[in-house]
């Protein structure tokens, strides 16, 4: 697709910058405030497509590698299982941080609170580890469809 | 760490984490990824052995996901179980078997068919997600994790049969039909779970078959499930995807499938039996049940004889033997208020069925890896092109005398002793459907004579002269099927009695099911 | 005060959903058809969840002394959501491949596979 005029790509060098820390603020208070891995990994997801939007899928091949995202996705869901599989001491997926004093281990409070970050265990790590992913997989899936739009083109035009 | 209480969850984790590890191993080596993804579910295999051979001495078993201890289903005192579970009893790892055997034998058959083709760690990614989808929908307690599960695989089988997309269209095509199909079965199936949840706050399977009053919306939500499960089991008349998608699919990916469908169709039992039981009236949702079966099994063999391609032909006969499985278990709904004829010829008749899922996963998955052998050897699928096969593939040319045999009914293999059992316990329920299902029979083997003149009999063709046999690992993959069928069709008396009667015993007796999860309360 | 409204939006939606599935020929329309009907499923499940005059299910800063609507329901609606975006990012480059192959995307040419 071709590139936008310049003021889109002047507004864009301002504020995909912004969109991405948002995204990431709603990963990492997902165990207090709405939010979570899938929702903030979509909101930093749409950043990248913006910047595709806006530059063009020519130019954007330029600084959007899909190798890259596709070796972070990969140690996003990596993250995601070995988690899982750490508290198989006891259970699959058990909460060992929780209430234990080390990482992420204060005892959460049961009712109304102010919020504590440094509550919640395992959960506030799988977080990252989803948003992670998500955020990647938008990476991937946009530019793959763009690359697959610029090779039908080529095949009408010839 | 104990881990003989963790087996239920390891069959499902191990190739969950092969899964995501195969891309990484990618950028190292191409050869390991399919060395990599056999191994796994090696390991699967061997753990299902074992869970089984636990299941059937000592009795079900159940995992609770997150919990202080593995059986721990009520924590102090609650009155349902809150946790996602896993609730393995005989008919589940009967069903976890047939998997765990199908995805390994596919995975090996992979490591040699797939010579030619690009984006292979993908395919192996996407072979051990549909693993792993299939595993958790046979062995879950929770209605919706079932649906969770329901759309891995889902999902998963649709980007492998369109696989081949990149380079012809008609992959594409098939793929698309199923996607369609799959999601509208998902989204059902997760209306119908809105329902129960809206109603009894559970969603346990346990927990709800407990406290089940069968109220109007209860119907609503068996009106619902019932079709959509049939639907993605591929049962007539909402059998149009399967010849499509069944014969654009990589043949051991068919083969895969074959074993999901059966997924769903052990799906449609457990609701059946195991959440409505005698509330419902059994004698009515049995009879639908029954139609379902003898419009399968007719309409896909008259459907399979005048095929031209040779995997489209095996797939219309796949939806034609899915109609016996729903004629012999529809016969045992049928008669369950009814004590006496339960015991004379109703649980023969589920007998019958339920063997059949395990014969008809083994002998049509033989006779779709010959399928796959041919393609792979002569680039084509027309029967009309093919011909003379047999004096240069002499191993395919057995497997596949092995595979037609079963399929048609022929003793001493494995397809005569289930459709036996089924047509002598239909016949005392009502004679007519049981003349129907030998006829059915009878075409079976007419229209397998016809393939096997056509691909192999003959005169050698001039452009087949460097065809030679198939790899080592197809070859293989071929001889273990080979030898399943014709051990299961000399001693069916074992299988009967060790693997199908509790299964069977499993799913009409719903107290067994309730009283594991929720501690006999 | 809003009564049973929103099971009638869910019946619209999957309603609209089914006519779109059925009756339009542009493979787009189609999914656009499962969109509808997906979307009409979680509205559905997330109504079942409301409690009337309730708030939102989280403690941190919570105004004190209100009842809260259940939150098992939202997590089964997000569940949803996210496999709706996998079916539908796959959907469409199965229609993308289609393109590429059939050159339309009108189902009445896209019939290669019959019999």
């Amino acid at each position: 697709m071709k590139e936008m005029s310049r003021i889109v790509k002047t507004v864009t060098n301002f504020v995909y910058g912004f969109i991405i820390i948002f995204g990431l603020y709603i990963i990492a208070h997902g165990h207090l405030t709405p939010g979570g891995g899938f929702q903030g990994g979509a909101v930093a997801g749409s950043a990248f497509a913006l910047l595709l939007v806006s530059y063009g899928s020519l130019n954007s091949n330029k600084f959007l590698k899909k190798d890259i995202f596709s070796l972070f996705e990969n140690f996003g869901l990596v993250l995601f299982i070995v988690l899982g599989f750490s508290g198989l001491g006891i259970t699959f997926f058990y909460n060992f941080l929780a209430n234990s004093g080390s990482w992420f281990g204060n005892a959460a409070f049961i009712g109304i609170n102010p919020g504590d970050m440094n509550t919640g265990g395992v959960i506030p790590l799988m977080n990252i580890a989803v948003g992670l992913e998500v955020l990647s997989a938008f990476g991937v899936i946009v530019l793959t469809m763009a690359s697959g739009a610029e090779f039908t083109k080529k095949k009408e035009k010839s | 760490m104990n881990l003989s209480n963790h087996v239920p969850i390891l069959i499902i984790a191990i190739p969950l984490l092969a899964a995501f590890l195969v891309p990484l191993i990618n950028r190292i080596s191409k050869k390991a990824t399919g060395i990599l993804s056999a191994l796994a579910l090696s390991v699967s295999l061997i753990l299902t052995i074992v869970l089984a051979v636990k299941i059937l001495t000592v009795g079900p078993q159940v995992y609770i996901f997150g919990a202080t201890s593995p059986s721990l289903a009520l924590p102090s005192g609650l009155k349902f179980p809150i946790r996602i579970m896993f609730e393995v009893d005989a008919m589940g790892i009967f069903m976890g078997l047939i998997t765990a055997v199908v995805s390994f034998l596919g995975a090996i058959y992979s490591l040699s068919f797939l010579k030619k083709y690009d984006g292979v760690d993908k395919y192996y990614s996407l072979l051990l997600l549909l693993t792993v989808g299939m595993f958790g929908m046979e062995f879950t307690g929770d209605i919706f994790n079932f649906f969770v599960f329901l759309e891995i695989a889902s999902i998963a089988s649709v980007a492998l049969i369109s696989f081949r997309g990149v380079d012809y269209g008609e992959p594409a095509e098939a793929g698309f039909k199923y996607m369609v199909v799959s999601s509208i079965s998902a989204l059902m199936v997760l209306f119908a779970v809105g329902i129960f949840y809206g109603q009894y706050d559970i969603l346990n399977l346990a927990a709800i078959a407990k406290v089940i009053k069968y109220s109007q919306l209860d119907k609503i939500a068996l009106g619902l499930l019932i079709p959509v499960l049939a639907m993605k089991a591929g049962a007539v008349p909402m059998h149009m995807w399967t010849p499509d998608a069944y014969s654009e699919a990589p043949a051991p990916i068919t083969m895969i499938l074959v074993a999901a469908s059966q997924a769903s169709l052990y799906a449609l039992f457990r609701i059946v039996f195991s959440l409505y039981n005698i509330t419902m009236n059994t004698l009515t949702v049995g009879w639908i049940i029954i139609i379902f079966g003898l419009l399968s099994m007719f309409i896909g063999v008259t459907m399979a004889i005048v095929q031209k391609d040779i995997k489209r032909l095996m797939a219309y006969h796949a939806v034609s033997q899915t109609g016996y499985m729903l004629l012999g278990v529809g016969v045992g709904l049928a008669v369950l208020a009814n004590p006496i004829a339960l015991q004379n010829y109703g649980i023969t008749a589920m007998e019958g069925g339920i063997f059949h899922i395990m014969n008809h996963a083994m002998y049509k998955g033989l006779l779709f890896l010959t399928a796959g052998a041919l393609f792979f050897r002569t680039g084509t699928r027309d029967l009309n092109k093919m011909g003379g096969l047999a004096h240069s593939m002499k191993y395919t040319t057995i497997f596949f005398i092995i595979g037609a045999a079963a399929i048609a009914g022929l003793p001493p293999f494995n397809g005569f002793a289930s459709k036996l059992l089924i047509y002598e316990s239909v016949y005392r329920f009502n004679p007519l459907l049981s003349i129907i299902a030998m006829v059915v029979s009878i075409l079976t083997l007419a229209s397998f004579v016809k393939v096997f003149h056509s691909a192999f009999l003959g005169p050698k063709l001039p452009q087949f002269k460097e065809v030679k046999e198939v790899p080592r690992s197809m070859v293989f993959a071929m001889a273990v099927l080979s030898c399943i069928i014709i051990f299961f069709g000399l001693f069916p008396d074992l299988i009967v009695k060790n693997l199908v009667h509790p299964a069977v015993m499993s799913l009409i007796e719903q107290l067994q099911y309730t009283g594991t999860a929720l501690g006999g309360m | 005060m809003i009564g049973n409204l929103p099971y009638v939006a869910v019946v619209i939606f999957i309603g609209l959903g089914i006519y779109t599935l059925m009756f339009k020929k542009n493979l787009i329309k189609i999914t656009i058809g499962i969109v509808l009907i997906e979307n009409g499923v979680n509205l559905f499940l997330i109504t079942l969840g409301y409690r009337k005059g309730a708030i939102a299910p989280i403690y941190t800063q919570a105004p004190s002394g209100q009842a809260m609507v259940l939150p098992t329901p939202q997590a089964l609606t997000l569940t949803s959501i996210v496999i709706g975006i996998a079916t539908t990012a796959l959907i469409l480059s199965i229609a993308m491949m289609i393109y590429k192959h059939y050159g339309t995307l009108d189902t009445d040419e896209v019939r290669r596979l019959r019999g």
